[in-house]
C-alpha cells in the first residue's frame, strides 16, 4: 500500500512536471511573434548592417568571412538573451499579477519547478538559435563544421541562463529591477564577449579582461562547433560553462528550496 | 481523522511586528462546514496561507488529511484546494485551458467531464473558451473557485469567495458548494458577510488580533448571549428605557431577550407602567450581533 502510495504521488509529480513544462512552452509559444519571430529579425538585421560594412575590411580566421565569423556570436546571443527572458519574465509576471499562487499552492516540487522552467527556457533558446541560423545560413554560407559542440554549448548555455533568469525573476520584485539585471549585467557581458569581435583582435589587457567573462567561452566554444577553430580550446570553454551552470543552478535551487521572495 | 488540525500555531512575519498569529489551535472534521470569522487584519488569510504552505508557521504545526504542511507538502497540497481572496489570474489562457492546467499541476489529467461539471455549475460554460482578460471580476471571481476545485480536493477553503460578488453568484456559488459538503468535502470559508456564514456554516472560529476568542457550533453562538431581539414603537419612549431597553430611532426600543418566552413577561411590565405599545417586531438570533458581542469583550 505505501508502495502503491509512492508511485501515484510520483506519477501525479510527473504530470504536475510536465503541466508546467507545457503552460510554460505555451505561454511563449502564444506570442512567438514577439518570443521567437523579433529575435530572429534582430539578429538579421545585425547580420545585414556588419555584414555589408565589415565583409571586405575584417578577417578573423583564414578563409572565414566576417559575416560567417559573426553568424555563431548571434546566434549565441539570441539564445543566451531569449532564455534568460523566457525564465525571468514569467517568474516576475506571475509574482507581479499574482498568479504565480496557483504553482506554490499545488502539491509541484521545487525540484520540478526548476526542471519546468529551464527547460522551457532551454527549448526557446533552441528555437531562436535555430531561426537564427536558418536566416544565417543562406546569407553567409557557414557550415556546421562539429555539430555535436555546437548542440552542446547551445544546451549549456541556454540552461544556464534560464537558471539565471529565475534568480532574476524570483529576486526582482518590480519590472525595473528586472531591467538593471538586462542592462547592467547581460548587455555588458554580451558586448563584451566576442559577438561582434575576436578576441585577438583586442589590446592585451582587454584580452585578459574578456578571459573573466563566462560569455566569451560559450559564444567562442559554439564557434569552435562552426569552424572547427577558437581563441581557447573548446574543452576550456566547455569547463567554464559547466561550472557557470553549476553555480548559477545551485543558486536558483537554494531559492526555490527555501521559497526566497515567493512563501513567507 | 480531522480534515484539518492546527496545533499551537504561531506567526510573527518579522521581529518588530506583532504576531500574525499567537498560539492558534483548531480542529475541523472530516465534513465540516466551517466559518473562519473575524474583522481585517485578524488573520484568518495567514492561517490559511499556513494550512496552504504558502506561509511557514514561527511555531506549531499544521496538516490536512493528516498530512504535515511542511513534512508531507506534497499529500498536504494535493488534499487541498483554496480559492484566494485576491483577483489574480493568468492572462495567457482561456478558461477551460485554465482549468486543464489546474487540474494537471496536482497530476491528474483527461477530466474533462468534471471541468465541464464545474463549468456548468458555476455558470461558466459559455466562457469556457474566453480568454481570462475578457471576463467581467465575478466571472474571473468564479474561475477562481473553478480553478481551487479542478483536481476534487477532499478539503476546500475558501478566502472571502463572495467579496464583490452579486446576488446570483453567491446562490448559485453556495449551492454548489454545499452540494460538495453534502458530497462530504471539508469546506472552511472566510467571509465578511456573517448572514452568510449563519446560513452555511455549522461550527464557526473567530479570531481577533492573530487568537481564537470563540469555538462553537454556530447554534450554540447563537444562543450563547441574549440573543433575540424585542423592538417595539412606543408612545414615551423613554419611559421604556427604565425598564431595560435601548433607544434605537424614531420611538423605536430594543431589549434583549435570552428566550422568546420572555416577551410576554417584558409585555405585561409595559401594560403595567402604562406604555403603550404602537408597534413591535421580534427579531430572531443574528449572528453579526453575537460577532460585535465577542469582538467588543475580547
Amino acid at each position: 500500500m505505501p508502495e502503491l502510495h509512492s508511485r501515484l504521488l510520483s506519477s501525479s509529480a510527473w504530470i504536475g512536471f510536465r503541466t508546467l513544462f507545457g503552460k510554460e512552452v505555451m505561454r511563449f509559444w502564444k506570442v512567438g511573434v514577439q518570443t521567437v519571430g523579433a529575435p530572429v529579425l534582430s539578429a538579421l538585421l545585425y547580420l545585414l548592417i556588419f555584414a555589408q560594412v565589415l565583409d571586405r575590411r575584417v578577417t578573423v580566421y583564414d578563409a572565414v568571412t566576417y559575416s560567417q565569423f559573426l553568424a555563431p556570436g548571434l546566434i549565441m546571443m539570441s539564445v543566451l538573451q531569449n532564455a534568460f527572458a523566457n525564465t525571468s519574465s514569467s517568474l516576475i509576471q506571475s509574482k507581479i499579477t499574482g498568479n504565480i499562487i496557483f504553482i506554490l499552492l499545488s502539491p509541484i516540487s521545487w525540484q520540478s519547478m526548476f526542471a519546468a522552467y529551464t527547460l522551457a527556457a532551454i527549448l526557446r533558446g533552441l528555437l531562436v538559435g535555430v531561426g537564427v541560423l536558418l536566416v544565417a545560413a543562406p546569407l553567409t554560407h557557414v557550415g556546421v563544421a562539429a555539430p555535436l559542440w555546437v548542440l552542446v554549448f547551445a544546451l549549456l548555455a541556454s540552461a544556464l541562463m534560464g537558471a539565471l533568469g529565475i534568480i532574476a525573476g524570483i529576486w526582482s520584485d518590480k519590472f525595473d529591477q528586472l531591467a538593471l539585471f538586462q542592462n547592467f549585467l547581460i548587455m555588458p557581458l554580451t558586448m563584451l564577449s566576442g559577438v561582434f569581435y575576436s578576441l585577438h583582435m583586442l589590446p592585451p589587457f582587454w584580452q585578459q579582461v574578456s578571459h573573466f567573462n563566462p560569455f566569451f567561452y560559450m559564444i567562442d566554444g559554439l564557434r569552435y562547433g562552426f569552424f572547427g577553430q577558437s581563441d581557447v580550446s573548446p574543452w576550456l570553454s566547455l569547463g567554464v560553462t559547466a561550472a557557470c551552470l553549476v553555480l548559477v543552478t545551485a543558486i536558483a535551487l537554494r531559492m526555490l528550496a527555501s521559497g526566497y521572495k515567493l512563501r513567507t | 481523522m480531522s480534515a484539518i488540525s492546527v496545533r499551537q500555531v504561531s506567526k510573527r512575519y518579522d521581529p518588530q511586528s506583532t504576531d500574525a498569529l499567537r498560539d492558534v489551535s483548531l480542529e475541523i472534521a472530516e465534513g465540516e462546514f466551517f466559518g473562519l470569522l473575524g474583522p481585517n487584519g485578524a488573520g484568518k488569510t495567514t492561517l490559511i496561507s499556513v494550512l496552504a504552505g504558502l506561509t511557514r508557521p514561527s511555531a506549531g504545526s499544521a496538516s490536512v488529511m493528516g498530512y504535515d504542511v511542511v513534512r508531507d507538502y506534497r499529500q498536504a497540497r494535493l488534499s487541498l484546494g483554496v480559492v484566494p481572496q485576491e483577483l489574480v489570474f493568468d492572462p495567457f489562457f482561456t478558461v477551460r485551458e485554465l482549468l486543464r492546467i489546474q487540474a494537471g499541476y496536482y497530476g491528474v489529467r483527461n477530466n474533462e467531464d468534471w471541468i465541464d461539471e464545474i463549468l456548468t455549475r458555476l455558470g461558466l460554460a459559455d466562457k469556457a473558451n474566453a480568454n481570462m482578460r475578457a471576463l467581467s471580476g465575478g466571472m474571473k471571481r468564479r474561475v477562481l473557485v473553478a480553478q481551487a476545485l479542478a483536481h476534487r480536493p477532499p478539503v476546500i477553503i475558501l478566502d472571502e469567495p463572495t467579496a464583490g460578488v452579486d446576488v446570483e453568484l453567491r446562490q448559485g456559488l453556495w449551492e454548489f458548494i454545499g452540494h460538495l459538503n453534502q458530497r462530504g468535502h471539508t469546506i472552511v470559508l472566510t467571509t465578511h458577510y456573517l448572514e452568510e456564514a449563519q446560513a452555511l456554516c455549522g461550527r464557526i472560529a473567530m479570531l481577533k488580533q492573530g487568537q481564537i476568542v470563540a469555538l462553537d457550533t454556530t447554534h450554540n453562538l447563537l444562543h450563547r448571549f441574549a440573543s433575540h431581539c424585542l423592538r417595539v414603537r412606543l408612545e414615551r419612549p423613554e419611559a421604556a428605557l427604565a425598564l431595560g431597553g435601548e433607544a434605537g430611532a424614531d420611538g423605536w426600543v430594543e431589549f434583549a431577550l435570552e428566550h422568546c418566552a420572555d416577551v410576554e413577561p417584558l409585555l405585561a411590565r409595559l401594560r403595567a407602567h402604562d406604555v403603550p405599545v404602537q408597534d413591535i417586531e421580534l427579531g430572531a438570533p443574528e449572528l453579526e450581533h453575537v460577532f460585535r458581542e465577542i469582538m467588543h469583550r475580547a
